[in-house]
């Protein structure tokens, strides 16, 4: 290796180290703050250790946070089953037994995933009210799986049109039917389509707050993104409740990423459309 | 697209339809349905919460307002914090995704490490971003005293609170910017498809070009009535600090796509450069940036999207009545859910629709179009 390749390494990981660093400062200072007591919280010392750690704000926040955190379980894991469910009998379809216009009829549903959703969100508001399912965990979960059925269908879809259709065609033969096939033949290898799409709609709908904010403020029904924001939209806050609030609310998605993170990258790169 | 059709029934393929069909109807009713409910609303003068009281059609009444109207000037602001918001957040993101990317790929040590360091962030929600980078945009802490720390002079930066404005222009000069924008748009587009001997496609190029240029020179620019009063707009330098915790969020999402397909460009190609002569540097300029072409246009359509409609971040970042910061986004839900103004809050989401659909639907018509010709 010349000195010119050598520095030229040197430089590349010298940079890399920075980027890293500066992507790592945020989570630096969550953690650091979220173990401070709220009279140790100085401007001056922000970026200092704790000078005692003090456990006890997550013990608060716990406190604080534990019925949103149970709200967010409770409406995201319903949720992403049936959003995923329905996704993979959608893409079945509309891979394996495609009709006239089923192409025109997938972009149309595939529309629905870029939409701003204000722009649906005022008969959505209306509706859920008059059949009562505003203010409540069935009523923000209906919500999650329509609107998830696009991107859900998109991956599902994109993942069984690498099936060999001879597969299908050989079962055919054998006498399985609509039903036969998906349930003999597809369902068995689909499960590396679920796993990218179910992290994807956990991922996606725990994270989720216009919706959230909009359906369920107010009510006893807020999930974890609501209550962190109303927590520190505060003025006077003490800063060690919503950083370990924080950190709560990202742990789920976090852990998600760091041991499944391949899986979900899939779910992300599948978003543009072409996967 | 494979299609089975072998020893099929019509009885199976009628089940296929079937079983598709309720989500067809649910999508059908909650988006299409509900956008037309919603442009039917942004046409009344509908307020406040009971619903009954006799809401009478206005027309296009509320956009002539939010356009020109005195006391929208709110909207329009939100409407050039948006633009400029998505202008840098999409630079940021493509040069530092690739960036990132380009580094990861020179077949480093710890890649793995790296590459989940920078796309942590995505994994987070926006809520938990916004409350961290609030924090850490503190005019007395945060980044602010990092200089600090090696004994130097704390900064001064206002970031989140900055009041000041550059780059101003008056909104009753919109006619002639957009005209001199399409002028210059369509010109350089003529010329490419010139270039690349699509004489038909330079032709209706450059004849809208000259339209808008003859509008601009002839007056018609200047004729078109705006707001009644001069009204300055501008990039709010208060939109720096969420500009940079919106990239620092997804700029490892464009890393994610730059490094899939830099992957995906075969190492032969790559070596065959190589055995040309081609130093590492003149192989990224010449072979893998322009492969990567598609790939910008991807992202830079799935960041724009993300970016119109952006909503979470600046809510808790810089708090939902923070005029200074607006976007459309917050403004509806504010407009309609907390001042229970629901036919102007759906005239801005329709406008919101709109910006949005004009980026995506022709991507989509063309992305499903390719893959079935293939």
């Amino acid at each position: 290796m010349t000195t010119q390749k050598r520095f030229n390494r040197f430089l590349i990981y010298a940079a890399l180290v920075i980027l890293a660093a500066v992507f790592l400062v945020p989570a630096y200072t969550v953690v650091v703050t979220s173990l401070k007591s709220p009279d140790q919280i100085n401007q001056n010392t922000v970026w200092n250790l704790p000078e005692t750690w003090y456990p006890q704000s997550f013990f608060e926040a716990w406190e604080a946070f534990a019925p949103n955190l149970m709200n967010s379980f409770s409406l995201v894991i319903p949720a992403t089953i049936l959003s995923a469910m329905l996704g993979s009998l959608n893409g079945y379809v509309l891979s394996k037994w495609t009709f006239r216009g089923s192409n025109v009829l997938f972009g149309l549903m595939l529309f629905g995933m870029f939409i701003p959703y204000q722009s649906i969100l005022i008969p959505l508001f209306q509706f859920l009210r008059r059949i009562d399912l505003y203010g409540n965990i069935p009523g923000l979960a209906l919500v999650h799986v329509i609107y998830g059925l696009p991107i859900t269908t998109l991956i599902f879809r994109n993942y069984y049109a690498e099936v060999p259709t001879e597969m299908i065609e050989a079962a055919g033969m054998d006498g399985a039917g609509f039903f036969g096939i998906y349930w003999y033949v597809v369902l068995p290898i689909s499960m590396p389509g679920f796993v990218v799409v179910i992290i994807w709609q956990f991922t996606q709908i725990w994270n989720e707050f216009l919706f959230a904010v909009t359906l369920t403020s107010g009510t006893k029904y807020e999930p974890i993104t609501v209550a962190l924001s109303n927590l520190a939209g505060g003025r006077a806050v003490q800063w060690n409740l919503p950083m370990a609030g924080a950190i709560m609310a990202a742990l789920p998605t976090l852990l998600v990423y760091l041991f499944l993170g391949r899986f979900f990258i899939r779910g992300l790169l599948a978003g543009s459309v072409k996967g | 697209m494979a299609r089975f059709s072998g020893s099929s029934t019509s009885r199976d393929r009628l089940i296929a339809m079937l079983m598709l069909s309720p989500s067809l109807v649910l999508l059908g009713i909650f988006v299409y349905g509900f956008i037309g409910r919603t442009a039917y609303s942004s046409m009344t003068d509908w307020e406040g919460m009971a619903e009954i009281v006799d809401i009478e059609f206005v027309g296009l009444e509320n956009y002539r307002r939010l356009f020109t109207g005195l006391l929208e000037v709110r909207f329009r602001q939100a409407l050039v914090n948006n633009l400029f918001f998505t202008m840098f957040f999409m630079l940021g993101c493509l040069v530092l995704g690739m960036g990132l990317a380009v580094l990861i790929d020179q077949g480093i040590r710890f890649e793995g490490s790296f590459r989940l360091i920078f796309l942590y962030p995505m994994s987070l929600s926006f809520i938990v971003t916004g409350t961290v980078w609030r924090w850490l945009f503190n005019p007395v802490g945060g980044i602010n005293r990092l200089p600090a720390l090696i004994g130097l002079e704390p900064l001064k930066v206002r970031w989140l609170t900055d009041r000041s404005q550059i780059w101003t222009f008056n909104w009753q000069n919109l006619p002639q910017i957009l005209a001199v924008i399409a002028a210059v748009g369509l010109g350089l587009s003529a010329y490419r498809n010139w270039r690349r001997g699509r004489t038909w496609a330079a032709v209706i190029a450059a004849g809208v070009g000259l339209l808008a240029l003859a509008w601009l020179l002839l007056g018609g620019a200047a004729a078109v009535q705006t707001t009644e009063y001069p009204e300055d707009h501008g990039f709010n330098v208060a939109l720096v600090g969420l500009i940079i915790a919106a990239v620092w969020q997804m700029s490892g999402y464009t890393m994610a796509m730059y490094l899939a397909g830099i992957r995906g460009i075969s190492e032969e190609l790559r070596e065959a450069a190589r055995v040309d002569g081609a130093s590492e540097l003149q192989i990224y300029r010449h072979v893998i940036l322009p492969m990567l072409q598609p790939i910008t246009l991807s992202a830079m359509i799935v960041l724009g999207h993300i970016s119109l409609k952006i909503f979470d971040l600046i809510f808790v970042m810089a708090g939902p009545d923070n005029a200074t910061t607006d976007v459309p986004g917050v403004l509806m839900f504010t407009t309609a859910f907390r001042a229970n103004q629901f036919a102007k809050g759906a005239a801005i989401a329709m406008v919101m629709l709109i910006m949005v659909a004009v980026v995506i639907v022709p991507y989509l018509v063309t992305s499903l179009r390719s893959e079935y010709e293939l």
